[in-house]
């Protein structure tokens, strides 16, 4: 395959202007000497103003442990948090708890994989977004109602006076997604988190909150991390892939050049799952073989060897590292592998971005 | 709304009916009965006979309790047989009310500031020494019998110490106006500090003792739904939109905590009046537990009746009141 140069394309402050959020060598362990448990093990990103990252990999690789930890949000007991991160300038980790506060909700905001519970179920609609706006642009009461409303509408819930009103279990999945987004959007952050925003919403909800999201992100400017196991929600959105194995990123590269080449067998697994809509009939959805539960420690190699069909001897015996991919099309791509993929599994690619749209 | 409290109301009085026949049949199967404890030594059987008769005692049983019902909702409970000799039953019931009320409410009171504060707390410092102290002192809290706490609290405070009072309401010649017959209120209403403040002193004793199972049972309610909603999702995404600690304590935990916590108040309702028939009993607190005590020592049957009939109906009021509140915090149950 001749590499064809393909000018992804990069959001206009990257490169040039500081990155908004810097990740360094973020760790987070559970639990402490011999039953620790290094659920995020050295994690590296950037997010620049505007640009929208994802955070892909399978269920318990570490992606919602890593967006709380960004946030401070972690139980506090039991885990130690490692490495830096850096947002506008400042360090969050090592900030007072009163200042984190003061940042949480107004410069960085998130929403949540589950909208009913984490709503809270006794409180009026209205008085949980009024009470963000109340607390981070101090307004009254009652003009934290109107931007409530205004906000509601913004995100598309119908009749928005009278839903303020309401309780969340008297509104649909979708309603109460809608609503968290307003919540999290009503002071105008600089970065949103969002964490598997749309797992717990049925097909076509899941298309119409994705597609309001990336709609209010690039309107306002906000930048983005998207955290999913579905590389399909990743191909409408993002504008760079960290792909996130056992706790460490396994590859980083533009959407593009993702969907193209894959380089990581664990990446080309991912891509093979995704449902596609020329699918002919009968042909089943090919998931990665295994679970996590075949790791192998990361001391000991790469803990993706035992369920990838691309293994060989050296993927037991010595740790990949993250480096540098020149080999393959796209700049600025990292992998962490021993023996990569070098044809796409596949062939179809194009039509997979054109279906998450 | 409204359909909810008409159909509870229903169902209380049909519980109330049932509760009636239950009471009438067991009162008149005890042994010993009206007769013998009308005659006392006296009886013989002739005039045990005669008796009987006069009283309707030989009508089958459902007659009886038609009579007895007719009469019943005439306010017409009969007359003491008893200690309070000659009285309508349902009079002793309304004298001796205020100060049961006077004493759970405080007991009440006592026991919801003490425990729902400590449950936060204990909950928020989960396996520190503050948690781990107040849930072993809980667990005695509820194995103590109530009326032995009573007697260590009336021997230690009153009898050995002597820094209140061993027992009644008042002490005897003090000069106080009554209204409501809650000395504590009425000193309060009419000024007469000197006169509240003796009847506070004699109200502490019995009013701890009483709370001691409330404040244990709420305690440990309360750590655990405090424990159960910090975990949950809203709390963090509470925390995640920088809400003040203030915040988030009242508005997303307590909120969600307190509803169990209304549930188990409305159930403590009984154990509270249980618990006054012994507390008031220990202190010769003349309230209607001690009553209801003395009542059954003189197999005084009116007196007896009337008594249980209205604690159940207190009962069931308060627990009416508790579905109500339950309703107003949880939307859950209001809109279904
Ligand atoms: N509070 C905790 N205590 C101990 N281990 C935890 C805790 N929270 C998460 N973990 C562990 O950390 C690992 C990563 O969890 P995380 O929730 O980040 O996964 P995830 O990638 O978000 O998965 P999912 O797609 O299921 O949300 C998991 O193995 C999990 O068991
Ligand atoms: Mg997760």
């Amino acid at each position: 395959m001749t590499a064809q140069p393909i000018t992804s394309p990069r959001p206009a402050a990257d490169g040039a202007g500081e990155a908004l959020l810097s990740v360094r060598d973020l760790t987070v362990t559970f639990g402490r000497g011999r039953k620790a448990f290094r659920a995020v093990d050295g994690v590296d990103f950037d997010v620049y103003p505007g640009q929208t990252v994802g955070l892909v990999g399978e269920s318990g690789c570490g992606k919602s442990v890593t967006s709380l930890a960004i946030m401070g949000l972690l139980p506090g007991r039991g885990n130690t948090v490692g490495g830096r991160v850096t947002f506008a300038g400042e360090d969050l980790l090592s900030m007072p708890a009163d200042q984190l506060r003061d940042r949480r909700g107004r410069d960085v905001a998130m929403i949540f994989q589950d909208p009913l519970s984490s709503l809270n179920p006794v409180v009026p609609l209205g008085v949980q977004v009024a009470e963000v706006i109340e607390r981070h642009k101090g307004r009254n009461r009652s003009d934290a109602q109107q931007e409530a409303a205004a906000m509601l509408k913004k995100v598309g819930i119908p009749d928005p006076d009278r839903r303020l009103k309401e309780y969340p279990h008297q509104l649909s999945g979708g309603m109460r997604q809608r609503a968290l987004i307003a919540m999290a959007l009503a002071c105008e952050p600089r970065l949103l988190i969002a964490d598997e925003p749309t797992t717990a919403l049925d097909v076509t909800i899941q298309a119409q909150i994705l597609a309001l999201l990336k709609e209010l992100v690039s309107e306002s400017g906000t930048a983005l991390i998207m955290i999913t196991h579905d590389l399909g929600v990743v191909a409408g959105l993002c504008d760079e892939v960290n792909v996130l194995y056992a706790g460490r990123i396994v590859e980083r590269a533009q959407r593009h050049d993702l969907f193209a080449t894959p380089r990581h067998p664990y990446t080309g697994g991912l891509l093979a799952s995704i449902p596609r809509l020329h699918e002919e009939r009968g042909r089943r959805l090919t998931p990665v073989p295994g679970s996590v539960s075949d790791n192998i420690p990361w001391e000991q190699g790469c803990a993706f060897a035992p369920r990838c069909a691309n293994a060989v001897d050296v993927c037991r015996q010595q740790t990949p590292t993250l480096v540098p991919d020149r080999d393959a099309v796209g700049d600025d791509r990292l992998l962490r592998c021993h023996n990569p993929l070098t044809a796409n599994p596949v062939d179809d690619t194009p039509t997979v971005e054109e279906d998450a749209r | 709304m409204l359909r909810f409290i008409v159909r509870r109301s229903l169902q209380a009085l049909l519980a109330l009916f049932v509760l009636s026949v239950l009471l009438f049949a067991w009162l008149r199967s005890l042994p010993g009965g009206v007769v013998s404890a009308l005659l006392g030594e006296r009886g013989t059987p002739e005039n045990a006979a005669a008796l009987r008769s006069a009283l309707g005692l030989d009508d089958p049983l459902y007659v009886q309790y038609w009579r007895f019902l007719q009469r019943a909702l005439r306010g017409d409970f009969g007359v003491s047989n008893g200690v309070f000799r000659g009285e309508p039953a349902l009079d002793v019931f309304f004298q001796r009310l205020p100060a049961t009320v006077e004493l759970s409410i405080f007991a009440m009171i006592l026991a919801l500031t003490l425990a729902i504060p400590l449950g936060y707390v204990a909950a928020r410092r989960r396996g520190g020494p503050l948690d781990t102290g107040s849930v072993v002192f809980s667990l005695v809290g509820v194995a103590v019998p109530v009326f032995f706490l009573a007697y260590v609290l009336k021997y230690v405070f009153a009898v050995q110490l002597g820094w209140l009072p061993p027992s009644g309401r008042q002490t005897v010649g003090i000069n106080a106006t009554h209204i409501t017959n809650m000395y504590v209120l009425d000193g309060i209403l009419t000024r007469e500090w000197d006169a509240a403040w003796d009847a506070f002193k004699h109200l502490l004793l019995p009013a701890l003792a009483l709370a001691s199972i409330p404040f244990a049972i709420i305690f440990r309610i309360t750590r655990a739904a405090v424990i159960d909603v910090m975990e949950e999702d809203y709390v963090r995404t509470a925390r995640a939109k920088g809400l003040t600690p203030r915040v988030i304590r009242v508005r997303h935990i307590m909120r969600n905590a307190l509803i169990p916590v209304v549930t188990v108040v409305g159930l403590q309702i009984g154990a509270l009046l249980a618990g006054a028939v012994l507390t008031e009993k220990v202190f010769a607190f003349q309230g209607i537990g001690q009553a209801l005590a003395i009542g059954f020592e003189r197999r005084d049957y009116p007196v007896l009746q009337v008594l249980i009939m209205m604690a159940a109906l207190i009962y069931i009021l308060v627990n009416l009141l508790v579905d109500i509140a339950y309703a107003v915090i949880d939307p859950r149950v209001r809109t279904k």
